[in-house]
């Protein structure tokens, strides 16, 4: 009981700082159920309530009040996660709008990415990564969320294999008759002329 | 941000988001080195089994090894 009097007490002063809330910003998120606990309290003094799925969770950071110094990436593939809330200075994300540099403190935002290199900034190291294409979500809390359903490190890419398939694409393109053919043929386009550019840019 | 107006050229020859980014994957897949593009291939192969159903009971089930959409 006193743990969750000290958390809620320690949430209230977060909300009363900020002087206009955006819609975006979010509280942070409750890690106990304090009507489950008191209500068991009240029946059952002397035993300890049994933890429920709340407690298990972790809970969402709040935002903060002043920008924090670190980005707190996750980037998630259907097969593995390959960062798990690693902290970095700056990541570059290829969404449909262009090359989007995200940094601390980065606007709320939702976008979709569009075949191409996602590079991950951290001190002097950059790691790049081919993606085909997922969504990004970054938080007001400056956590981003980066999901993709490939996404493969550049030099595990053959660019014989690149080339050869964009000569392909482009002359399905010319000889295809209906629109979902001449559509999977424009994306194969896409594809390799954005693989391509990563092998040599 | 695109309006409803512009939609991407695939939803306009009327595939949707999924097919679209599967296809998008499956190329890049296809465009790996060799021991990693054999790996990825493995990993994304998928097998169904299916069984029709007549009166209320399950027939013999088939399995269907459906390799992925190029």
């Amino acid at each position: 009981m006193l743990r969750q009097a000290s958390r809620l007490l320690a949430r209230a002063p977060i909300l009363a700082a900020r002087a206009r809330p955006f819609s975006t910003d979010l509280p942070a998120a409750q890690s106990a159920d304090a009507t489950f606990t008191e209500a068991w309290a009240k029946v059952i003094p002397n035993m300890d309530p049994p933890k429920t799925p709340l407690s298990f969770m972790q809970p969402r950071p709040p935002t903060p009040s002043s920008i924090p110094s670190k980005l707190t990436v996750n980037f998630v593939l259907p097969y593995s996660s390959e960062l798990a809330t690693k902290e970095v200075d700056m990541v570059i994300v290829p969404a449909t709008t262009g090359q989007m540099g995200v940094l601390p403190g980065h606007v709320a935002t939702i976008a979709e990415l569009k075949p191409g290199v996602l590079s991950v900034h951290e001190g002097t190291e950059v790691t790049k990564y081919f993606v085909s294409s997922g969504f990004v979500f970054i938080h007001a809390n400056s956590f981003a969320d980066i999901i993709a359903v490939e996404a493969v490190p550049l030099d595990q890419l053959d660019a014989n294999l690149v080339q050869k398939g964009l000569a392909d694409f482009t002359s399905k393109l010319s000889s295809g008759t209906t629109d979902l053919e001449k559509a999977e043929a424009q994306i194969g386009i896409d594809v390799h002329s954005a693989l391509n550019s990563a092998l040599t840019g | 941000m695109a309006s409803n107006a512009a939609v991407p050229f695939w939803r306009a020859a009327g595939m949707t988001y999924i097919t679209y980014s599967n296809i998008c994957a499956n190329l890049v897949r296809n465009c790996l080195k060799e021991p990693y593009k054999t790996e990825a291939l493995t990993r994304e192969k998928v097998h169904f089994s299916i069984s029709k159903w007549t009166d209320g009971k399950p027939e013999k089930p088939t399995i269907r090894s459906d390799s992925p959409e190029d």
